[in-house]
């Protein structure tokens, strides 16, 4: 299984090519290096898909090592992959999508000058992605973790000359950092009480570890996947980071890095066994969010921030998943909300290019008509999001939801606040179709002639994906419902079942019809709420917003989170840097050295007036001497 | 009141005199003058102790020869006045000299006389401090340092041709 | 022979008022004097302990000390001879003050 490393190390070498040589190569050149990277990395994906898919059920689990990297003390990490069912499903996700957002990118960033700037980034993404999720133990886990981090800063702040842009990718590092300094205190509190890093090693070892040490494990690590997925309370990132380039959205902060946390759940889930309670606060932060951005998105009129803060609550979703014990739910969600979600970001994307930039939805309007691919795959999308029959959406909160229902703890409440999120979200999404694509155009004539459709290297793209979002639901049918049996098998389950345990809390979810009715009948609620309001009785909207001003100042301001982190953290913050650098730097150091400097000048100027030139003092100063070795002489040496 | 007292007393006083004049007189000249005087004082105490190669030498080398350079040196450069009479510019000095001068002889009269235990001479033999006797000691024990004391004073001889003669002539 | 003490005491004596003449006087021959009483008061105790313990190394050791003052006495004179040589009348040591600081 060796050449399964290949599928990181191709995108790094793509990575480097364009990094070093790419301002000197065609554009055409550049974007075939990068594409072609990314692709070779999904067939490999594919045929290591394919190798496991011929292995028996419990012998998904290879181990394949490059060389061994740390060895100190009785400490070992090595540089090393674990190619398991879970692995793997994140492998085919990453690189499949990230193929097809790629060529898309050459269309969307035909006109940039960072062309081969942006696709040497986008191909480190891909492959410290690609580590992140293959390795085979937690310090090669942190470094493809770092890394995505990195590469999330730099392609946030791709057009660095903007200061909007620069600062939401600082906002995105340090607030993602938070987080990640839970996740390395966890790390080194596996490494001092198991004294080992590899998984295989740590999972079978930590029951013997107390149970509050494993708590506190489970709880540093969920608070890096925080951070990493954008959750309550280190969410503020997200929204500004669609500062980016939609392609870099589309990619990374809905389909693969924000979802790294729900991943992470998932890998360690033997060490969250140990401790249920922290699956219950990831279960309960997960619902809080999910209810909280769906809230916040809305009122928003940005295109790209409303679907930013659709991630979140979807993430949400996922979170509440894993942290009810379903597993498998959690991931099934994970892969088809990377279909929906990326083909969403790039219909908006499609649409800004069509409106020079645009993104204010309140200036859109009538696109359907002159749109119609770019329509038609925003609204499979947005069905799909909504969760409607027979779309992937639908199968996988589906899931999601029957878990949540058997959780031992608030299982019932948060199933309803589950299903308060799908109202929410239906009627967002649609809200946001249409305000963009129906009635008449809201935007300046100019703009209007300009409006057309984008060129066939992002349709291709979009319609693969939307194929995807329609069809991937397949794959996690469930086995039955209610009483009855289906036909269908739940292939995804049963796939990712050697690599996770879906029971962790001991009991089957199994789905029930009303379950069934009731999350189709949300979606269906959501979205006639939304026909309601911005296509049949237009004032509605208007009429609710003055009555409930207050309500909806502070949905607006997002419960006022980003303006307390402002005055709270950042502008003591700043005052701390600035009396470091003042009083500390300059006063105390500097002053310090200088202080030295000068005594020592001061102290030889009076060490100089000893000099005098006259004879007969240095004379005196002899005799005086001669007079305490004498007496020393005589008195003391006897 | 053997005649060694005697002889210590006087010729001590003489010296102790002699010494203090040197250091007080304002005129250089006499300086000399009392300076000879007290190197003839220590010669006969050293004839008291029965070094009589080494006071003839005081005699001759130290009073009759080195003293006699002072002289002309002295009349040379006609230095007979008293600068003392002009501001001193060190004015702690003689205080402080002072001071430090009685302290040093307290020091070594308390701890060199009060606290040594004074043996009985040794008895010496008849041709104790002569010039055979020294001519002896000096060629068979101290050869080397009598060699470089002869490079020292070719060193001397050539500093002072070098020294005092006139710029002009190379 | 007398007790040695006597004569540590009288060298002391002379050697100390040397000390201070050196110290207190301005004029340089009257200094190179007093550097002289101060050899003299040396070799005063060498020949008292030489008797003392009848041993012919202190006579050595004057001799050599008497040797070494008369080169040094010449080299000195030739000093103040080569460096004064200019100035007619009496010369102050506290003058030649150049090599201050």
């Amino acid at each position: 299984m060796e050449y399964a490393w290949l599928a990181i190390g191709l995108p790094l070498l793509g990575s480097i090519i364009n990094g070093i040589f790419g301002r000197f190569l065609p554009k055409k050149v550049v974007g075939w290096v990068a594409c072609s990277a990314v692709g070779a990395s999904f067939i490999v994906s594919l045929l290591v898909f394919l190798k496991m898919l011929g292995l028996a059920e419990d012998g998904r689990h290879i181990v394949s090592t490059l060389y061994t990297w740390l060895d100190s003390g009785g400490f070992r990490a090595d540089m090393a992959i674990l190619i398991d069912a879970l692995s793997v499903t994140m492998m085919l996700v990453v690189t499949g999508v990230g193929l097809l957002i790629h060529i898309y990118s050459t269309g969307y960033m035909a006109d940039d000058e960072g062309f081969s700037r942006f696709f040497a980034y986008m191909n480190l993404f891909v492959g410290s992605m690609l580590l992140l999720v293959m390795a085979e133990n937690f310090v090669l886990l942190f470094v493809g973790w770092e890394l995505v981090g990195i590469c999330s800063y730099l392609l946030i702040s791709f057009w660095y000359e903007k200061p909007s842009a620069a600062a939401a990718g600082r906002k995105a590092f340090i607030t993602t950092r938070i987080g990640d300094v839970g996740f390395t205190l966890g790390v080194v509190l596996i490494v001092t009480t198991v004294g080992t890093a590899s998984y295989d090693a740590v999972f079978g070892r930590i029951i013997g570890v107390g149970s509050g040490t494993a708590a506190a494990i489970a709880l540093l690590l969920f608070a890096g996947a925080v951070g990493k997925s954008a959750q309550l309370p280190l969410h503020v990132w997200l929204p500004d980071a669609m500062e980016g380039p939609t392609p870099v959205s589309a990619l990374i902060h809905a389909a693969t890095m924000v979802t790294a946390g729900v991943y992470l759940i998932v890998r360690a889930a033997p060490i969250f066994a140990q401790a249920p309670w922290v699956l219950a606060l990831a279960a309960g932060i997960g619902a809080a969010t999910a209810l909280f951005a769906a809230t916040a998105a809305l009122v928003e009129n940005d295109i790209k921030r409303v679907l930013a803060y659709s991630t979140i609550s979807q993430i949400g979703l996922m979170f509440l998943a894993v942290g009810a014990g379903a597993f498998a739910a959690g991931m099934f969600h994970l892969v088809t909300h990377a279909f929906f979600k990326s083909l969403l970001f790039l219909g908006a994307g499609s649409v800004m290019h069509a409106l020079a930039g645009n993104t204010d939805l309140r200036k859109m309007g009538g696109l359907a008509k002159k749109m119609r691919a770019t329509y038609a795959v925003m609204v499979i999308g947005a069905l799909a999001m909504a969760g409607i029959f027979p779309l992937s959406g639908f199968f996988s909160k589906e899931a999601v939801f029957a878990g949540v229902f058997e959780a031992p703890f608030f299982g019932r409440v948060m199933y309803a606040a589950g299903m308060a999120v799908s109202v929410l979200t239906a009627f967002y999404i649609f809200r946001l179709i249409y305000k963009a694509f129906h009635g008449e155009a809201r935007m300046d004539e100019e703009s209007w002639q300009h409006v057309h459709e984008s060129p066939k290297s992002m349709i291709i793209p979009m319609l693969l994906l939307a194929l995807g979002a329609i069809c991937i639901g397949w794959i996690g049918l469930p086995s039955q419902i209610g009483e009855t049996a289906i036909a269908g098998r739940n292939v995804f389950e049963e796939f990712l079942r050697g690599s996770v345990s879906a029971a962790v809390f001991g009991h089957e979810a199994i789905s029930q019809w009303w379950m069934v009715a009731a999350a189709l009948g949300a979606g269906l609620l959501g979205i006639f709420a939304a026909w309601c309001c911005f296509v049949r009785f237009k004032g509605i909207t208007g009429v609710l917003v003055r009555k409930f001003a207050g309500v909806y100042a502070m949905l607006v301001s997002v419960f006022w989170i980003d303006w307390a982190y402002e005055r709270i953290f950042v502008r003591a913050g700043k005052a701390l840097a600035v009396f470091v650098a003042q009083k500390v730097d300059v006063g105390i150091i500097d002053g310090a050295v200088n202080g030295i400097a000068g005594c020592v000048g001061s102290v030889s100027v009076m060490l100089s007036r000893v000099q005098t030139g006259y004879m007969r003092s240095y004379a005196l100063a002899i005799l005086a001497g001669a007079v305490v070795v004498v007496g020393y002489a005589l008195f003391i040496l006897k | 009141m053997t005649a060694e007292l005697v002889v210590f007393v006087t010729m001590g006083a003489v010296a102790a005199v002699t010494a203090a004049a040197v250091v007080i007189s304002k005129n250089a000249v006499h300086a000399v003058i009392y300076l000879v005087i007290n190197l003839f004082a220590i010669a006969v105490l050293y004839l008291a102790l029965s070094a009589q190669l080494v006071a003839f030498l005081q005699i001759l080398i130290y009073a009759g020869a080195i003293m006699v350079l002072f002289l002309f040196t002295v009349m040379m450069l006609n230095m007979t006045g008293a600068i003392e009479m002009t501001d001193d510019k060190l004015s702690k000095q003689k205080p402080l000299a002072l001071m430090l001068g009685l302290l040093l002889i307290a020091e070594v009269v308390v701890g060199a006389v009060g606290l040594l235990n004074q043996p009985s001479a040794v008895a010496i033999g008849e041709g104790f401090g002569s010039a055979k006797e020294v001519g002896n000691r000096l060629f068979f024990g101290y050869l080397l340092p009598f060699e470089i004391t002869s490079i020292l004073l070719l060193a001397a001889i050539v500093g002072s041709v070098v020294l005092a003669r006139r710029k002009d002539d190379d | 022979m007398l007790p040695v003490g006597y004569y540590i005491a009288l060298s002391a004596f002379i050697f100390v008022t040397g000390a201070v003449g050196v110290l207190v006087r301005r004029n340089p021959i009257i200094m190179l004097m007093c550097i002289e009483l101060m050899l003299n008061a040396g070799n005063l105790v060498l020949i008292a302990f030489s008797r003392q313990n009848a041993s012919m190394d202190g006579h050595v050791f004057v001799f050599i000390v008497i040797t070494a003052a008369a080169a040094e006495a010449a080299v000195g004179l030739g000093i103040i001879v080569a460096v004064f040589r200019q100035k007619s009348g009496d010369i102050d040591m506290d003058k030649l003050s150049e090599m201050k600081g």
